[in-house]
């Protein structure tokens, strides 16, 4: 069948998809899964920073320390992404969707960094008078 | 395009009118919003963490600050157990949201009602453990204006929380929509707007906790 074809768009699915991108969406049992890797991912999370800035945190934590950021960062990255293609449908759906989502992502962080090096600089270089 | 194919094709009612991308135009429409709104979520992201760390008084959010003036110690301010079930609870949320749009797109009322139902609650759960931080941090003497760390913290957690309760007032409209019957097979869609906007505010706090919350 010509996905091209007028007929083909005008049958563009019963739950609003391109057919042309269109699978089957999940499962409950595998939105189930998907839930149960982000409360983990979650707990990891709090873990991490129990065991880094925790009470009980002790010579271990501090060794943790230069690696508390980036495995912070990596774990929200993971959640946003598991979020974004399986309870979103990202995965499944049309590219379309996914460009209009990750451009202004791209956007964003390109926003976020520079902000943060440009003020660090500043700082910087007023300390330095 | 076969004949076969063409009677498939009125076989089957389009849920929404034919486009020129073949996409439902609702749907192209609340993903550009999203896209929009992770721009402005990174300016206020933005905003907080180029101020932190440069409150010059208390009280912060990790360490204690003794007034000099007054000797009054301001014990850190951050509550990570409370904000972490909150987290918990919209995580849970997004699962049950898709759960119930399942239950629409299969024709299980029952199923579309009862995570519908939940998801609404587990929202206005997380609602009022953000008015609880917020006031528990206003009696502790953080402030929009006390500081630097108070001034882009409520900015940014405040407009999460009003686009969270916006998402629950939106949800609460789906529920009686579905309630009246009126969230069929071919109407789920208008659901799966409302979801992917509920699945954008969970996104966004998925950024908001670790930056605000568990990062130093």
């Amino acid at each position: 069948m010509a996905h091209t074809s007028a007929g083909a768009t005008a049958v563009s699915g019963a739950h609003g998809h391109d057919h042309g991108h269109e699978h089957a969406h999940p499962t409950p049992g595998t939105y189930a899964k998907i839930g149960l890797v982000l409360f983990v991912l979650t707990a990891l999370e709090v873990g991490l920073y129990e065991a880094t800035y925790g009470e009980h945190a002790g010579a271990a934590g501090q060794n943790l320390q230069p690696f508390f950021v980036p495995l912070l960062l990596l774990l929200s990255a993971a959640k946003f992404a598991l979020v974004a293609a399986f309870y979103m449908h990202l995965k499944n759906d049309s590219k379309l969707f996914t460009t209009v989502f990750v451009f202004p992502i791209i956007i964003a962080a390109i926003v976020i960094v520079s902000l943060v090096v440009l003020m660090a600089y500043h700082m910087a270089f007023s300390r330095a008078g | 395009m076969t004949a076969h194919a063409h009677a498939d094709a009125h076989a089957l009612a389009p849920a929404h009118d034919a486009t020129s991308t073949g996409l439902d135009s609702r749907k192209l429409a609340i993903w550009t919003f999203i896209g929009s709104e992770c721009m402005f979520f990174a300016s206020l992201i933005s905003n907080f963490l180029v101020h932190k760390g440069k409150s010059l008084v208390g009280p912060l959010p990790h360490e204690a600050w003794t007034d000099p003036a007054t000797k009054q110690v301001f014990e850190p301010i951050i509550e990570i157990k409370l904000v972490t079930m909150g987290t918990a609870l919209l995580l849970f949320s997004s699962l049950f949201v898709v759960l119930a749009l399942y239950g629409a797109q299969k024709g299980n009322r029952k199923m579309l009602l009862g995570w519908l139902g939940a998801t609404i609650m587990c929202g206005l759960f997380f609602v009022g453990m953000q008015v609880y931080e917020f006031t528990h941090f206003v009696h502790k003497g953080l402030t929009l204006s006390r500081n630097l760390f108070g001034g882009s913290f409520f900015v940014l957690t405040g407009f999460h929380g009003t686009h969270v309760t916006l998402g629950v007032i939106w949800l609460i409209t789906m529920f009686i929509l579905a309630f009246r019957g009126k969230i069929t097979p071919e109407k789920a869609v208008n659901l799966e707007i409302a979801a992917l906007y509920w699945h954008f505010v969970d996104v966004v706090w998925i950024v908001i906790f670790p930056v605000v919350y568990l990062m130093k």
